[in-house]
């Protein structure tokens, strides 16, 4: 994908909505929004409760995409191959449970707040995601 | 406890929808920006640098607050230590993210614009969370 002017003004005003959501679901609720451990509540793979919230956060995410689809929004998407959505898909599953977060709860709710773990987490997941980029790339095979 | 579920709903829509308008629920977006040796793409860096603005004013006005204000009180992570979990957890997460181009909010917002590679992802995904559940030492 290249970047562009547009994608970068979509980027921050996409952003700032992320971000306002996760602001009122801690202001008003009092909860991170952080999807790893909400999507772990709501398919019920986690001992933390509240699952009520979860769900109707969980429902949400596919839900406020199909309006922004409706709205007009470009919606371009090019998805790998089932081999490399599987394999992902178990390692993001597995790394986000064992690491207590992922891109939202550490990389916006956490790196905002300046923890510390949240910072750590989200330098080593990016150097990570770089790197095996990286690797696919020398392979011959990104995605 | 039905007003807290219509406000965590209205949020999760505004979440899906940003992720939408800001095409994270594109993979070959996400693996751009990612690829800082090939293609690179920054638009991910805009997206997180736009959420990070009003989450950290968040954070302030939480200091001048007792309570939240439609719930009995705060529920935020209060753990500090570096320790392996989060260090492995972080790195097998990044591995995922880079080969898939997807983390678990694109994913299932994907469930509404590209049903069938996201429903295969998500899948795997809570295949991956079952199996931490198994295999975790300790409850907590």
């Amino acid at each position: 994908m290249a970047a562009s002017l547009s994608s970068i003004a979509l980027g921050l005003a996409g952003g700032a909505m992320i971000g306002c959501a996760a602001a009122a679901m801690l202001l008003l609720l009092g909860r991170i929004a952080g999807v790893s451990g909400l999507a772990a509540q709501a398919f019920r793979l986690s001992d933390s409760g509240s699952t009520l919230i979860a769900i109707a956060f969980v429902i949400g995410l596919p839900a406020g995409a199909a309006l922004a689809k409706l709205a007009g929004a470009p919606m371009e998407a090019r998805f790998p191959s089932i081999a490399y959505l599987l394999f992902g898909g178990l390692c993001v599953g597995f790394g986000a449970r064992l690491g207590s977060g992922c891109t939202s709860g550490h990389g916006v709710c956490g790196v905002s707040r300046l923890s510390r773990r949240s910072l750590v987490a989200t330098a080593v997941f990016m150097a990570t995601g770089i790197l095996t980029v990286a690797a696919l790339r020398e392979a011959g095979v990104v995605p | 406890m039905i007003r807290a579920a219509l406000i965590a709903l209205a949020c999760g829509c505004v979440f899906g929808a940003g992720l939408a308008v800001s095409n994270m629920t594109n993979p070959a977006r996400v693996i751009g920006f990612l690829d800082v040796f090939g293609t690179f793409d920054p638009t991910l860096a805009f997206v997180m640098l736009g959420a990070l603005i009003p989450m950290s004013v968040a954070w302030r006005v939480r200091t001048q607050m007792d309570r939240p204000l439609a719930a009995q009180g705060f529920n935020v992570p209060s753990t500090t230590g570096i320790d392996a979990r989060l260090v492995i957890g972080a790195v097998v997460f990044g591995a995922g993210w880079g080969v898939a181009g997807l983390c678990p909010g694109p994913a299932l917002a994907d469930l509404a614009l590209s049903p069938l590679p996201a429903a295969v992802f998500v899948s795997a995904m809570a295949c991956g969370m079952a199996l931490y559940r198994m295999l975790r030492p300790t409850r907590h």
